[in-house]
């Protein structure tokens, strides 16, 4: 009987977290909805964006997704591939630079 | 889920664990199912999928001399005569929101063997996720009537359609499928399988309220993906 109580207590968490996580997705969406709404722009705009998303996916990757709660082995072979992801968007960041530049280049100067 | 407990091996926390538990000549994700590893490696890749489709996006945009069109009027839709910017997208992502709350709610009911429970969260995630697609056909119908297409678009940059349809199109049937799994679990959960243990259908193992769990993964990973698109796509 203390057997099955210790496996429950260990395996589920209390409602009340899951609740507060739930509020603070939609009140931060909510948020987030309201940069576009008061047509914010420049670089407030895409700082608050960015500010949101992370928190939004971080709640839902540590809380619903039980990350939080898991052991750091299988955490870190699910996060540490994401550098290679940031890696690509730098790269693309400054190929895109460099399209946008010679378009630009060939349309106005010609060949 | 949160502290395993194994016979014979102490299980230290942080990075000392996660080097004994990698070097341990034994299985590495200690008392994790096989199934969650498996739907972990699978999301993890399907990351990539998605990072691959928006910094192609990224790219596409920054690349373009031609003006983007602005999401926030392509994406009004008129609420009394009043044009309100990203109405329906915000409505989505509500749904979606929900849901998703649904599914850890029925994940926490599921372990705690609550069987009405789970299955009445599962199928409530079941019809927000029906919702979400639903309202998604009611916007592509609607920018199909305006004009746009995957090579032009009456808006702006020709690009814009042709990445639209890519994203939402991947991300929506990703939320299809969820939405049919969600409906086979609920029927799952509601006939007791997981109660008596029946063997599965796919896998042939035990039934176990891990399942839901695996599901819960899988959900949360569709809305994870949502926030992205909705952050870069529609807000951007």
């Amino acid at each position: 009987m203390s057997d099955t109580d210790k496996k429950e207590q260990t395996s589920t968490h209390k409602i009340g977290i899951y609740l507060w996580i739930w509020g603070l997705l939609f009140v931060l969406s909510f948020f987030s909805y309201m940069v576009d709404w008061y047509q914010f722009q420049g670089m407030l705009r895409w700082s608050l964006i960015l500010f949101f998303m992370f928190l939004k996916a971080g709640l839902i990757m540590a809380f619903f997704m039980h990350l939080f709660w898991e052991r750091y082995a299988l955490v870190n072979v699910l996060l540490w591939p994401m550098t290679a992801i940031a890696c690509f968007i730098f790269l693309m960041v400054a190929e895109f630079k460099y399209t946008l530049f010679t378009r630009l280049f060939y349309f106005f100067v010609g060949g | 889920m949160s502290e395993p407990k194994i016979e014979g091996i102490e299980l230290k926390p942080g990075f000392k664990g996660m080097a004994e538990d990698t070097g341990s000549d034994q299985t590495m994700f200690k008392g994790v199912h096989w199934g969650k590893a498996m739907m972990w490696i699978f999301l993890l890749s399907d990351t990539f999928i998605f990072s691959c489709f928006l910094i192609a996006y990224m790219k596409g945009r920054g690349s373009t001399p031609v003006e983007w069109p602005n999401p926030s009027e392509v994406f009004a839709l008129d609420a009394f005569g009043v044009p309100v910017p990203l109405l329906l997208i915000a409505i989505m992502t509500f749904v979606l929101i929900t849901s998703s709350g649904t599914m850890a709610l029925a994940v926490k009911y599921g372990y705690e063997k609550n069987r009405k429970m789970c299955g009445w969260l599962v199928l409530a995630t079941a019809i927000g996720g029906l919702t979400f697609v639903g309202m998604q056909a009611f916007e592509w119908s609607k920018l199909i009537h305006e004009g746009v297409r995957p090579w032009e678009n009456p808006f702006g940059a020709p690009q814009f359609g042709s990445f639209f349809f890519m994203i939402t199109g991947f991300h929506g049937t990703h939320v299809s499928i969820g939405v049919i799994f969600l409906f086979i679990y609920a029927y799952k959960v509601f006939a007791g399988h997981y109660d008596q243990q029946k063997r599965g259908w796919f896998t042939s193992m035990k039934g176990d309220y891990v399942e839901i769990e695996i599901l819960g993964l899988y959900w949360h990973f569709v809305d994870l993906v949502w926030v992205f698109i909705f952050a870069f796509f529609y807000l951007w």
